[in-house]
């Protein structure tokens, strides 16, 4: 069987056509590669190498202000991806398999969230809250503060949509021919659900998940906006940190997000091959 | 397909209503079962989406005190009338002249990529796709940091134009360093949709053209391209929308002179403390941006 043959181009194309993909491979990895080795370079000054040195990962775990902001990400990232999991879930089984009154309307607004701009969001959830705590302290005279807990709902709020959908797509590529040999068989709805629909969709669910995690960690601009003096995440914290120019500290941080972010891929890899 | 009479029914008359009934039963259980599942999410939705849409929609057009206080009650229409402000155009002509630049160059680059990918035997396709997908997913704020480090004026090109003897690149903070960032944080956007269009295009028209003579570039222009167009609009809105609404790139590789509206915006809120222009700039930036995407599902797009 020959391959593509129509799609082959001949001398200069061909040789053209692969120098571009070789060149656009080089500007994707590149720039990480380097920031890799700089992170483990022990001089101060970016641009000169003085030695390979593990340095700067010393002082990012000595750095009172980047461990916290860590530990806050996680917390938030863990709980809004096992909330927007669950909801999200919900809302694409309901979207898919059932028909109810709202139903339209419903569809429309769980795309919203991916859509509309980072910089609107965040606009959106500061003025909410400042709304909502304006109110609570007129009914009950506390004062609430923005933080913690500001951030997760609102990651919640972007994360709900992506997991829908991610799951939602999943649900649609299902053969309906499955569910349908439970039913013959006698199961119920929520027999079906539990032993036939939930295990075939589980790989949907975990990239969504996955996915959930992944924006959680990578959200800047709706998270500045909502956190509260003391309670900023990493990459909000990084993100104050690269206004103000380039360390050495910067990279060794960034290499390590980096090195996260690709395990996560790999495991996102291992799972879809497994359930394959 | 209308039949003149009526065929046959195959569905054997009940004796009586009660199956209907039954049935009529079963779809309002279901109905309610359905919503019961889809409660939650909406009302999630609705109170930490919706809402606040509703809120920012009401704030733009509240008035300023000169305090930098929002006044609610006195309603009025300044923070529209003063989006056509010169100033505000320019900004918004800078933002929107970028992302297109950022898109053309990107599908300039994406184009001939995806078809080189889709062009690979199955395998080794999976591979290369896998080796887009993981810049895809790392952090996008480091991503965009490492260009500043390359960049930087005691980074790797100016260091290498240096010992060329040009002498040092000033290409930070400048509407260069913004769009590489853009082209470099958006461009799997362009590549996975067109990707798609391009690996399941039917190669045996191409094949065809050529058996009727077609040129190469005759075959491509008038078979590949058209047949591949819906990836070519779905990639250039995946990549122009959020250029568009840009902050984090511009803040960290740009410079005064290059605020696009995505810092414009941020602005009103955290430093000039003027939120209904502030809400009022967010909610027509987010508008335009819904109509991008209405044309990107109307195309067909499923790639997210």
């Amino acid at each position: 069987m020959s391959l593509r043959e129509g799609a082959q181009p001949g001398g200069t194309t061909r040789w053209a056509l692969s120098a571009n993909a070789w060149l656009v491979f080089g500007f994707f990895y590149l720039p990480i590669v380097l920031l890799v080795a700089l992170s483990f370079n022990d001089n101060r000054m970016v641009g000169v190498w003085g030695g390979a040195s593990l340095r700067w990962y010393r002082e990012m775990l000595g750095n009172a202000s980047v461990i916290a902001s860590l530990q806050n990400s996680l917390v938030v990232a863990g709980i809004s991806t096992v909330l927007s999991t669950v909801l999200g879930t919900a809302t694409a089984i309901a979207l898919e398999r059932f028909r109810f009154r709202g139903r339209a309307a419903f569809d429309g607004l769980v795309y919203l969230p991916v859509i509309i701009p980072d910089v609107t969001m965040a606009v959106m959830m500061l003025l909410f809250f400042a709304r909502a705590f304006a109110m609570v302290y007129e009914a009950t005279g506390t004062t609430l503060h923005l933080g913690i807990t500001t951030i997760t709902l609102s990651h919640i709020a972007f994360n709900i949509s992506f997991v829908a959908i991610v799951v939602r797509a999943r649900l649609a590529g299902l053969d309906p021919a499955l569910e349908e040999a439970a039913a013959d068989l006698y199961a119920d709805r929520r027999k079906t659900f539990r032993h036939v629909t939930l295990p075939l969709i589980m790989p949907g669910i975990l990239g969504g998940a996955l996915l959930a995690l992944t924006l959680s960690l990578d959200d800047v601009v709706i998270t500045s906006f909502v956190a509260g003096p003391g309670s900023t995440t990493l990459p909000v914290y990084v993100f104050g940190l690269v206004r103000r120019g380039v360390t050495p500290l910067i990279n060794a941080v960034s290499t390590v997000m980096l090195a996260a972010s690709m395990l996560l891929v790999l495991f996102s890899l291992l799972v879809q091959r497994r359930s394959q | 397909m209308s039949a003149p009479t009526a065929p046959p029914t195959l569905v054997p008359k009940l004796e009586d209503g009660t199956g209907e009934e039954l049935e009529h039963a079963a779809t309002r259980a279901d109905s309610r079962r359905g919503a019961l599942l889809a409660l939650p999410g909406f009302a999630y939705l609705f109170l930490f989406f919706a809402l606040p849409l509703g809120i920012v929609f009401v704030y733009s057009f509240a008035t300023r005190s000169s305090t930098g206080r929002t006044i609610l009650g006195q309603w009025s229409v300044d923070s529209y009338t003063r989006l056509i402000d010169p100033f505000v155009l320019q900004i918004a002509w800078r933002s929107f002249a970028l992302a297109a630049a950022a898109t053309a160059l990107c599908l300039l680059v994406g184009y001939p990529f995806a078809y080189y990918i889709a062009t690979r035997s199955p395998r080794v396709r999976g591979l290369l796709l896998v080796m887009v997908m993981i810049p895809f997913w790392s952090n996008f704020l480091v991503r965009t940091y490492a260009w500043r480090v390359i960049l930087g004026s005691d980074g790797p090109v100016s260091r290498l134009t240096e010992l060329v003897g040009i002498g040092q690149t000033r290409l930070m903070f400048t509407s260069t360093a913004v769009m590489i960032g853009l082209v470099y944080g958006y461009l799997p956007f362009m590549i996975l949709p067109l990707y798609a269009s391009i690996e399941r295009l039917d190669f045996s028209l191409v094949e065809a053209g050529r058996d009727l003579y077609a040129s190469g570039w005759e075959a491509f222009r008038r078979i590949t391209w058209p047949l591949s167009r819906a990836g070519v609009i779905a990639g250039s809105i995946l990549v122009f929308i959020p250029s568009f609404g840009a902050y984090v790139t511009p803040e960290i590789l740009g410079g005064s002179r290059t605020t696009m509206l995505g810092s414009f915006i941020v602005r009103q809120f955290l430093a000039a403390r003027d939120w209904p222009f502030g809400s009022s700039l967010s909610f027509v930036v987010m508008i335009a941006m819904l109509v991008a995407a209405l044309v990107y599902f109307r195309v067909g797009g499923k790639t997210l």
